[in-house]
């Protein structure tokens, strides 16, 4: 048996375990990758960073840990631009394993990176409400039937609408100046472009994982805004930011710095699928013979 | 041991035994797995009960009974019209006698109903008309450009997304055989089906990376809170 036909009979777990060695080395070195920003990513960027200081950003995590990895780089990134610009952010979701995911943000991004920030002045958690498309198109018309108060967050106990300031100006979701949604399937980013971004006009980006990306695409730049399509997008995002406020350091990069292992892994990818196909019209060579 | 240490170990420990499943089908998966369904269930409940059951529908029809969990009910008048949907909602659950199951087909009706026909009229405008009004605004040749090798760039993509467009509406065009100039359009149009499921797998293999590169990540922080 040829070295050809040995690859083409080759046990898929060196494969695997080939992918998690060219995974975990450059993980190991913690190097941020270079990249470029796309247009449609550049896109997004200005958008936010035009709107002028007060403007309200409503931000919508809606993923679940599964998808972390490619999500929160998007989130947190959002967050800090639209804080550093003195946005007022409102974070919820429609995915009940949203909750866990908007206290991360306030722990590992907002407290520690924006301590002069005051919670229902400056940020604001809306927690988690079901209803998926439903739930957003009944936004369209009355905001507060649905949040008739916050969720709270660490020791700030939940308190009615009414008592934050925050919320004194929002009606319905036309009170918005920009909606960033954070999503990994249905309901997510889709869903706010078609039943909130188009019936209402109100500004509509975000990011969503890989796999849900090019679903997306059709929608910009008319309908969407702008759009982080995985973790490259994620990392284009990242390195705006970093590029244009640097004091927010290695903190900002995370995206980047997994750039760099994701890159290694394609290129392996990319070599295994080179070979398998080498392989396959080498022996369909010898057959014909 | 503190607490975020147990669930540091749990959270490795299931790691692996998803993991496991790379070498082959074994229990710890099947246990990993079978964990994973219970515990997403009953987290999807206890989150629609407390965060919409009681503050959007129990709250408002008895305010006075639930002011000491949820604030915003504090001093709020019953508000008697929740009661149809706590009726739906309840018939709902007569799924589980089969005797009176007929019953639940009035609220799936109206949920059925009402998601068919908002999910119509968005999917149309947004996912039909818009995108139809914006291929036929599309300019063949680029409008505004930096320089002229942008020029020349956004004018082939415009052409592309044209020609893409007309190709492929034509391979899915079946009463008119696939033959002379309109084949050949149509074997574009195989062509571009393919360029877009290419792209989709590119795009699933790197969000198959990045989870993998999420969970090494978890686990190097396992690794690191005992050596």
């Amino acid at each position: 048996m040829g070295f050809l036909e040995a690859l083409g009979r080759l046990d898929r777990r060196w494969i695997f375990l080939l992918i998690a060695v060219s995974v975990t080395i450059p993980l190991l070195l913690q190097r941020p990758a270079p990249v470029k920003p796309s247009p449609i990513v550049r896109n997004l960027y200005t958008a936010i960073d035009a709107l002028p200081p007060g403007s309200k950003l409503l931000l919508s995590l809606d993923y679940g840990p599964s998808t972390v990895p490619e999500n929160d780089p998007m989130a947190h990134a959002i967050a800090r631009h639209a804080l550093s610009k003195d946005l007022k952010l409102y974070v919820m979701t429609i995915w009940a394993t949203g909750p866990p995911l908007i206290t991360n943000l306030f722990e590992t991004v907002i407290v520690p990176g924006f301590p002069g920030k005051t919670y229902g002045e400056d940020y604001l958690n809306l927690g988690y409400k079901v209803g998926n498309q439903g739930l957003i198109q009944s936004l369209t018309s009355d905001f507060r039937n649905q949040y008739t108060q916050d969720v709270g967050w660490g020791d700030i106990a939940a308190r009615p609408v009414g008592q934050i300031p925050m919320m004194s100006t929002i009606r319905t979701i036309k009170d918005f100046d920009f909606i960033a949604g954070i999503g990994s399937g249905q309901p997510g980013l889709k869903e706010w472009v078609q039943f909130a971004g188009d019936p209402t006009g109100t500004p509509v980006g975000g990011g969503v994982t890989a796999v849900e990306a090019p679903l997306l695409y059709p929608y910009y730049p008319t309908q969407l805004v702008g759009l982080l399509g995985g973790l490259a997008g994620a990392a284009e995002y990242e390195a705006l930011l970093v590029e244009n406020h640097p004091e927010f350091g290695e903190a900002a990069q995370v995206a980047l710095i997994r750039m760099f292992p994701q890159t290694v892994a394609h290129l392996v990818i990319v070599s295994f699928v080179l070979l398998g196909n080498i392989s396959y019209f080498a022996q369909r060579g010898r057959r014909r013979k | 041991m503190d607490w975020s240490t147990v669930q540091l170990w749990v959270g490795a420990l299931l790691t692996l035994m998803i993991f496991s499943f790379l070498y082959k089908d074994n229990p710890f998966y099947k246990f990993a797995e079978h964990l994973f369904v219970g515990v997403s269930a009953a987290y999807w409940m206890v989150q629609g009960f407390w965060q919409q059951i009681v503050p959007n529908l129990l709250a408002k029809l008895a305010p006075g009974s639930f002011e000491n969990i949820i604030e915003a009910a504090r001093g709020q008048q019953p508000e008697l019209v929740y009661i149809i949907p706590l009726i739906l909602g309840l018939i709902l659950l007569t799924r589980l006698i089969p005797s009176i199951a007929w019953f639940s087909r009035w609220s799936m009706a109206f949920i059925i109903g009402y998601t068919a026909g908002s999910n119509l009229t968005r999917y149309l405008v947004s996912d039909f008309i818009k995108q139809v009004e914006k291929t036929l605004a599309l300019p063949l040749v680029a409008t505004h450009a930096d320089n002229w090798l942008q020029w020349i760039m956004y004018s082939v993509s415009n052409l592309v997304v044209f020609g893409g467009v007309i190709c492929g509406l034509i391979y899915f065009y079946f009463s008119k055989e696939h033959t002379g100039a309109f084949g050949r359009a149509s074997r574009a149009g195989i062509w571009v089906l393919m360029v877009a499921f290419g792209a989709s797998f590119g795009y699933t293999v790197m969000a198959r990376i990045s989870l993998l590169i999420g969970r090494l990540e978890f686990l190097g922080s396992w690794i690191r809170s005992f050596i």
